[in-house]
C-alpha cells in the first residue's frame, strides 16, 4: 500500500503524458528488442504449462500445495508488489524528491517485513488459514472476514487494471504501440499462465520477473553513473546546484498543471533521507513523525503484514520455517532496490535537467520544461539504452507489470473462492468444484482488469481515486490484527467494530482532506503528510474501538483461540541444530542492522 | 516439482547469447556518452554468466532429486 500511495500521483499524471511527446514516439524498438520480448513470452507461458501439470486439489491451485522453498516465495513476495507503476513511479519520485523516496523501502517496508516474519507469520501459517480474511473469521467472526474480503475483491482487479492502463499508455506514447493490442496481449499472457498453473505459475514467473527487473533496469543506474562521470563527480554537481522547491500546492498539481517554483533548495538535499525533517524544508515537505509513525508503522505494517497479495506467497511455503523466512529473505533484496529503481531518477537530475513542471528555476535560470519527471524512466531508457539492451529494459518493464497483475489475479481468485463463494454461495462443495471455480475466477479477474483499464482510459480521474481509496481503506488494518494476535481479551464484536471504526475514520479524514472547505481541526499542507497522519489517527481509532467494545462483549473461549493468539499458543521448540541462515530471529536482526546502516549512510 | 533455477538459467543464457551476439556484430556503444563501451556485449556476458550459474545449480539439484527418487523406489 505504501507503493499504492506513492504511485497514486504518478497514476493521476499518466493521462497527461499523452500528447506531450512532440514529434511522435521517442523510443524505436529494433527487431532484436522484439526477439528478447518474444523469448520472454515463450518462457512465462512454458512455466505456466509445466507448473500446471498435476494440480489435483484447490490447495494445489491456490496455495501451490504449500510446498515452495523460502528463497522462491521470498523473491515472489517482493515481485508481486513490483507493478509497472512502482518501477516507473519510484524513479519519478527519485527525480522529484531524491533519496527521501527510499524511505518507502528502508522505513516503510523492511521493519514491517521483519516483524511479519518473526511475530505474525507463526499465526498465519500455524493456523493453516488459506487467506487473510479467513484468519479474521477464525480470530473474530464472519463479519470481519466479509469486510476484509469484499474490499479486497473490489479493489484488487481495479488496481491491476490501472497498472495495465499505465503501462499501455507509456508503450503507446514512447513506442507508438496501439493501446488495445498492448492491453490484450499482456493480459492474455498473464491469463494463460495463471489459468494453467495457478499460484505456482504466478510465483515461479514472479521470480523470473524479479531477476529480469533487476538485470534489465540495473544497467540504467550503472550507465547513469558513467554519464555523470562517477559518483564523486555527481556529488560535486549536487553540492554546487540548486533545484526547484515546489510548494505543496504545486506538488499536488505538478502532475497536471504547469507550475513556477518561487523557491529553490540546495540540490544536496536530494541525497538524504531525513535531512530537514524537523521542519518541512525538504523536497517531500514532511516531518519525521509522519515518516516514522505514519509510513514506517501504520501504513507499512498494514500493507506488508495484512495484505493477502503478499501474505499468500508466504502461505505457499513448504513449512513454518520457510514461511517465516519468506519476508525475511525478501528484506535483503528489498533494501537494495532503491539503488535500482530510485537512483536512476536521482542521477537523471544533471542528465535531464528540464523535467520539473512548467517553467522552473534551475540555478537561477528560468528553464522551460520539455518533459515531465513522470517520464524519467522511459526517457532515460530512450537516451542511454542502445538497441538490444533496450529490448531487455522494455521486457523488464513488461515483467514488472505482469508480476503485479498475476499477483493481484491469484490473490483475487483465492479470496473470492474461499471467502465469498464457499461461504455465501456454495458451501460444502467437492474440492474439485472449487478448483474449477478458481480457474473461472482467474478469467473473471483478468477480464475485470482489462475492463477497468478501458474505464480509466475514458475517465482518467478514477485512477488516482481508486488507488488512494484502496490505500485509505487498508490503512488501519494493522490495529485489529495486532490486537487479535497479541491481546487475548479482544472479542469478535471488538474486532468487527475496530475494522469499521478504523476504516470509517480513515475514509472520513480523507474526504475532509480532499475538500479543504470542510471543517477539520488541522489541514495538512500536502497529500503525503495528510495520508501519513490520517493513517496514524485511523490506527488509534481502530485500536480504541476494538479495545472499548471488547471490554463490554463476550470473547471466544481460550480453546478457540489456540494457534491464533500469542499467549494461548504453545511455543514451538527451538531447533538449535539449524544453521544461522535458517534462524528467523538471526535473519531479522541482520536485516534490521543492515537497514540501519544504510539509513545512516543516507541520513 | 521442477527446480526453478533451470528455466531461469536457460532463459538468461538465451538472452545473454542474443545480447552478447548482437554486441559482437553491431558494436553499438552507449548512446549520448563519450566513453566507448559495448554495453550489449558486456551486459550480455553478465547475463550469460548468471544464466550459466543458475542452469548449473538447477541441473545439479534436478539430478540429485532424480537419484533420490530412484533410490526411494528401489
Amino acid at each position: 500500500m505504501t507503493h499504492v500511495l506513492s504511485s497514486a500521483r504518478l497514476a493521476t499524471a499518466i493521462p497527461h503524458l499523452a500528447g506531450t511527446l512532440a514529434g511522435g514516439p521517442v523510443l524505436k524498438a529494433h527487431p532484436i528488442d522484439y526477439l528478447i520480448m518474444g523469448v520472454y513470452f515463450v518462457f512465462v507461458i512454458a512455466i505456466g504449462v509445466i507448473t500446471g501439470r498435476g494440480h489435483q486439489t484447490s490447495e494445489d491451485f491456490f496455495l501451490s500445495g504449500r510446498r515452495i522453498p523460502a528463497w522462491i516465495t521470498g523473491l515472489a513476495f517482493i515481485s508481486a508488489n513490483l507493478g509497472a507503476l512502482e518501477v516507473m513511479g519510484m524513479s519519478q519520485q527519485g527525480y522529484e524528491y531524491g533519496m527521501m523516496t527510499a524511505n518507502y523501502y528502508w522505513i516503510g517496508a523492511i521493519p514491517a517485513m521483519v516483524f511479519m516474519g518473526i511475530a505474525m507469520m507463526p499465526f498465519f501459517y500455524g493456523s493453516k488459514v488459506r487467506s487473510v480474511p479467513e484468519f479474521l473469521k477464525k480470530r473474530y467472526n464472519e463479519g470481519a472476514r466479509f469486510i476484509n474480503a469484499i474490499t479486497f475483491t473490489i479493489f484488487t482487479p481495479a488496481i491491476s487494471g490501472i497498472s495495465m492502463y499505465a503501462l499501455a499508455v507509456v508503450m503507446q506514447d514512447f513506442l507508438g504501440w496501439h493501446f488495445g493490442p498492448s492491453v490484450w496481449v499482456s493480459a492474455a499472457v498473464v491469463l494463460v499462465y495463471t489459468f494453467l498453473g495457478g499460484l505456482t505459475a504466478s510465483i515461479y514467473n514472479e521470480v523470473l520477473q524479479f531477476f529480469l527487473i533487476v538485470l534489465g533496469i540495473a544497467p540504467l543506474s550503472i550507465i547513469a553513473l558513467i554519464a555523470n562521470h562517477g559518483w564523486s563527480h555527481f556529488k560535486k554537481w549536487i553540492a554546487t546546484h540548486q533545484l526547484p522547491f515546489l510548494t505543496p500546492d504545486q506538488l499536488t498539481a505538478a502532475a497536471s498543471q504547469p507550475a513556477k517554483a518561487a523557491h529553490q533548495l540546495a540540490a544536496g538535499q536530494w541525497l538524504h533521507t531525513f535531512h530537514n525533517t524537523l521542519t518541512q524544508s525538504n523536497p517531500m515537505h514532511i516531518t519525521w513523525p509522519g515518516i516514522v509513525l505514519g509510513l514506517g508503522f501504520v501504513l507499512s505494517f498494514s500493507y506488508w503484514c495484512t495484505n493477502f497479495l503478499v501474505v499468500q506467497r508466504a502461505l505457499a511455503a513448504k513449512d513454518m520455517n520457510d514461511a517465516q523466512r519468506t519476508p525475511l529473505l525478501a528484506a535483503f533484496p528489498k533494501m537494495i532496490f532503491p539503488f535500482i529503481v530510485i537512483l536512476p531518477g536521482v542521477l537523471a537530475l544533471p542528465l535531464l535537467p528540464h523535467l520539473f513542471p512548467g517553467n522552473t528555476m534551475v540555478d537561477g535560470h528560468l528553464i522551460p520544461a520539455t518533459q515531465s519527471f513522470n517520464n524519467v524512466m522511459p526517457l532515460m531508457l530512450a537516451k542511454y539504452y542502445p538497441a538490444g539492451l533496450l529490448g531487455l529494459g522494455l521486457t523488464a518493464l513488461m515483467a514488472s507489470f505482469m508480476s503485479g497483475m498475476a499477483g493481484n489475479v491469484t490473490a483475487f481468485n483465492t479470496v473470492v473462492t474461499y471467502d465469498l463463494y464457499a461461504v455465501f454461495i456454495r458451501p460444502q462443495a467437492p474440492d474439485r468444484h472449487y478448483l474449477w471455480v478458481g480457474r473461472i475466477l482467474t478469467v473473471v479477474g483478468v477480464v475485470i482488469s482489462v475492463a477497468f483499464a478501458y474505464v480509466v482510459r475514458g475517465q482518467s480521474g478514477i485512477m488516482g481515486y481508486t488507488q488512494t481509496i484502496f490505500g485509505v481503506v487498508n490503512a488501519p488494518l494493522i490495529a485489529v490484527f495486532l490486537l487479535g494476535m497479541f491481546a487475548s481479551f479482544t472479542t469478535p464484536a471488538g474486532g468487527l467494530w475496530g475494522l469499521l471504526v478504523g476504516t470509517g475514520t480513515s475514509v472520513t479524514l480523507w474526504i475532509f482532506r480532499s475538500h479543504p472547505g470542510l471543517p477539520l481541526w488541522h489541514h495538512y499542507n500536502n497529500n503525503t503528510t495528510g495520508a501519513f497522519w490520517g493513517a496514524i489517527w485511523a490506527f488509534c481509532a481502530g485500536a480504541g474501538a476494538t479495545i472499548i467494545v471488547s471490554l463490554f462483549t463476550k470473547k471466544k473461549t481460550d480453546k478457540e483461540m489456540v494457534g491464533l493468539v500469542y499467549q494461548l499458543t504453545p511455543k514451538p521448540e527451538q531447533d538449535h541444530q539449524l544453521p544461522w541462515w535458517k534462524k528467523p530471529v538471526v535473519l531479522g536482526v541482520l536485516a534490521l542492522i543492515l537497514t540501519l546502516l544504510i539509513n545512516l549512510w543516507f541520513w | 516439482m521442477m527446480d526453478l533455477r533451470l528455466p531461469i538459467g536457460i532463459f538468461f543464457l538465451l538472452v545473454g547469447i542474443i545480447l552478447a551476439g548482437y554486441g559482437v556484430v553491431s558494436t553499438h556503444d552507449i548512446p549520448n556518452i563519450t566513453e566507448k563501451i559495448n554495453i550489449n556485449l558486456d551486459w550480455g556476458a553478465v547475463l550469460l554468466v548468471f544464466g550459466a550459474a543458475m542452469t548449473f545449480f538447477g541441473w545439479k539439484a534436478e539430478a540429485k532429486a532424480r537419484s533420490e527418487k530412484k533410490n526411494s523406489k528401489a
